[in-house]
């Protein structure tokens, strides 16, 4: 059943067009070139580590993995906007955002190559770790709104999950929850228009994903993922809102997939060349490096320091990761209660400290 | 103390939980103002406020999503589901998040949380409202699964479940909620997880049971003393973990295991009780092992029920087979 494609002719809610051009006036933080360094950054710190990953996934090093390429924008502008009170609830492709809040590139190389540690962050200590299963991190956004709520933390809970979650009814059960109780919960759709090899338009006939807020009593917003300006400035005002008590908001970043699904998937067998190539005159980087080049003097000697930082920093926290010798395999029993049940103590004699 | 059935066991448990700790909180669907359907939270949003005691939207994917994320950031959520029947869209909360929080991230968060359910048959309730999968919920690494089998046990277990540390799903046998009552004290002392309870001492035969099933069980147990058979009732209180020790010593004393459980046999919690006792106490079997369960088909409708359930019959069936055996 073919259905056309929506076409549009500016993305909705840009402050920067992709070649770097100034669509409307700025908001007063992207006024600050320290800001804007500090975002860039940021989405180059993502990108090193992200190329990084990879190659060590494609040398067997690492598990498989979901790279976040040409959707920095979107992780980087919603961590950006988020206080440390905050609680922050990652789909497992929000490694910009992670690396934000304070997670260590360590800690993410520990997780991707499969070793429970980098889950126990040493910054970010209530944020939750990545959610695997599809959308199911969103009622635990409610709870975690609820429990900020009833300890009377000033603090917002913020999911970020995949146009494919939007599929789901834990998607929709929550925001609908978050309405219903009115949390302080912001619910942030990366939509990179590809749930593996299913379109978005395939996913949904609705006409956005933010009108999905719509039936659950919801401002629902779509703003340009590739402008980490508009998803910043987005994002600051849904915290605001529900940090004033007017409760939840559904933003959606309207971005793209550039890269695979994951390392285990080959997007060649169900899209074209084509249409990523198009893709890539549009990605988040380039147009902000633009703007800074144009308006705040960004030189080839900054971008290549800045290149290099992130280059050294991600290959230090590579090889520490690579020299970290897995726990020992009683960790595996040792962690699931508080204290072991006695029930479990045969088997964890069986595995032994070694 | 104060006369109590399990129904107001559970209640009271509710309220000295939430009397004692701030951070406890209720909700569920219609446990507000109509105080549950069966009616265990009762008085307790004119008590506690709104704030402490919830109706929440229908939807048990949020009821239990909503447990796992307030219990990650500090509260202990007390979440009912209105019936066990219904509890399956919240079972992918349970074992992709409650069940392996703490050991993903290695300790920093976990979820001591509690998820209820009414479960089980004999009160002709319609479809849908009268299985026990206890086992199901059993087999998942990281869940506790406790089911009391009396007011006084039902007060105790649910003030450590929710006093736990971890996350207990904990399963309430709707037929046992007004049948009989007993004194409790109403003193916030909390009964041990994870131990069985010998409910009759005896020693020719071990009778392993839980939840409902004890009436029956204890049932057989009376008649059996009147042809001077001594049977020894071990309720297990926690199915998981279990207390194996106890019922261990209980076979390596009599000889003789039937383990009776309300669930379908295949796959059923007593297969796992069978299985170890297989393993550790073979050479104190006098006689094979026999379970008395549930058939393995579809919880019948109202007008069969009987049938299907477990009788005190069977229950004697099985233990003069091991007592006859040679």
């Amino acid at each position: 059943m073919a259905r056309t494609r929506q076409t549009r002719t500016t993305d909705p809610g840009a402050y920067l067009d992709a070649e770097g051009t100034l669509l409307r006036e700025l908001p007063d933080f992207a006024k600050s070139r320290d800001t804007l360094v500090a975002l860039y950054s940021a989405m180059v710190r993502c990108r090193t580590f992200d190329s990084k990953a990879v190659a060590l996934q494609r040398t067997g090093r690492l598990g498989t993995y979901a790279s976040s390429l040409g959707q920095e924008a979107v992780g980087v502008g919603v961590a950006s906007a988020m206080a440390p009170t905050d609680v922050f609830l990652p789909s497992f492709r929000e490694h910009g955002a992670q690396l934000i809040r304070g997670v260590t590139l360590e800690e993410l190389f520990l997780f991707w190559g499969g070793d429970e540690r980098g889950n126990d962050f040493s910054l970010p200590k209530r944020d939750f770790p990545v959610c695997i299963p599809v959308g199911t991190h969103f009622p635990h956004a409610a709870g975690a709104a609820l429990a900020l709520v009833h300890k009377g933390v000033p603090g917002v809970a913020v999911a970020v999950g995949g146009d494919g979650a939007t599929s789901k009814g834990d998607f929709y059960e929550a925001l609908n929850l978050v309405g219903a109780w009115n949390l302080p919960a912001v619910f942030v759709l990366n939509n990179n228009q590809w749930s593996i090899s299913v379109r978005r338009q395939d996913q949904t006939a609705a006409q956005t994903l933010a009108q999905k807020a719509v039936a659950c009593g919801l401002p629902g917003e779509q703003v340009d993922g590739n402008d980490v300006i508009a998803v910043r400035e987005a994002t600051e005002r849904a915290l605001e809102r529900a940090r004033s008590g007017q409760g939840g908001t559904l933003i959606e970043c309207v971005t793209y997939r550039l890269g695979d699904h994951t390392t285990a998937d080959d997007a060649s067998r169900y899209r074209d060349d084509d249409e990523v190539s198009a893709q890539w005159k549009k990605e988040p980087l380039v147009r902000l490096r633009r703007h800074l080049t144009q308006v705040h003097g960004w030189s080839k000697a900054d971008e290549e320091a800045l290149l290099r930082t992130c280059r050294e920093e991600v290959d230090q926290a590579a090889e520490n990761y690579l020299a970290t010798p897995p726990e020992p395999a009683g960790e595996m029993l040792a962690n699931l209660f508080e204290s072991l049940p006695r029930d479990l103590a045969r088997q964890a004699e069986e595995l032994g400290d070694g | 103390m104060a006369e109590m059935t399990m129904i107001e066991a559970v209640r009271a448990a509710l309220a000295f939980a939430l009397e004692e700790d701030p951070d406890v909180i209720i909700f569920g669907e219609d446990v507000g103002i109509d105080g549950g359907v069966f009616r265990a939270t009762e008085g307790l949003v004119q008590r506690f406020g709104p704030s402490r005691v919830r109706d929440t939207p229908l939807s048990e994917t949020v009821i239990a999503g909503l447990a796992v994320g307030a219990s990650a950031q500090g509260l202990r959520p007390v979440a009912e589901i209105q019936f066990m029947g219904f509890i399956y869209p919240a079972v992918d909360q349970l074992v992709c998040h409650a069940a392996r929080m703490r050991n993903r991230t290695r300790g920093r968060l976990s979820c001591p949380m509690v998820l209820r359910a009414p479960f089980g048959g004999g009160i002709k309730a319609p479809e849908h409202h009268s299985e026990s999968t206890e086992a199901m919920l059993a087999h998942v690494p990281g869940l506790r699964v406790v089911i009391p089998s009396s007011p006084a046990r039902a007060y105790g277990l649910l003030l450590a479940a929710v006093r736990d540390p971890d996350p207990v799903i904990f399963l309430e046998p709707k037929r046992l909620y007004r049948a009989t009552s007993e004194e409790v004290a109403d003193n916030g002392e909390a009964l041990p997880l994870d131990s069985a309870f010998v409910l009759r001492e005896g020693a020719d035969v071990t009778l392993v049971t839980w939840g409902a099933m004890v009436v029956e069980t204890l049932e057989a147990a009376r008649q059996l003393a009147e042809v001077e058979v001594s049977a020894e009732v071990i309720d297990l209180g926690t199915v998981k973990p279990y207390d194996r020790a106890a019922v261990r010593t209980s076979v390596e004393k009599t000889g003789r295991c039937v383990i009776v459980h309300e669930a379908p046999l295949t796959g059923g919690f007593g297969a796992e009780v069978a299985a170890d006792l297989a393993e550790t106490c073979l050479t104190s079997l006098l006689a094979p092992i026999r379970r008395v369960a549930g058939y393995d088909t579809v919880m019948p409708y109202l007008r069969l029920e009987d049938r299907y359930m477990p009788s005190t019959d069977r229950i004697l069936d099985a233990v003069h087979y091991v007592l006859e055996f040679e």
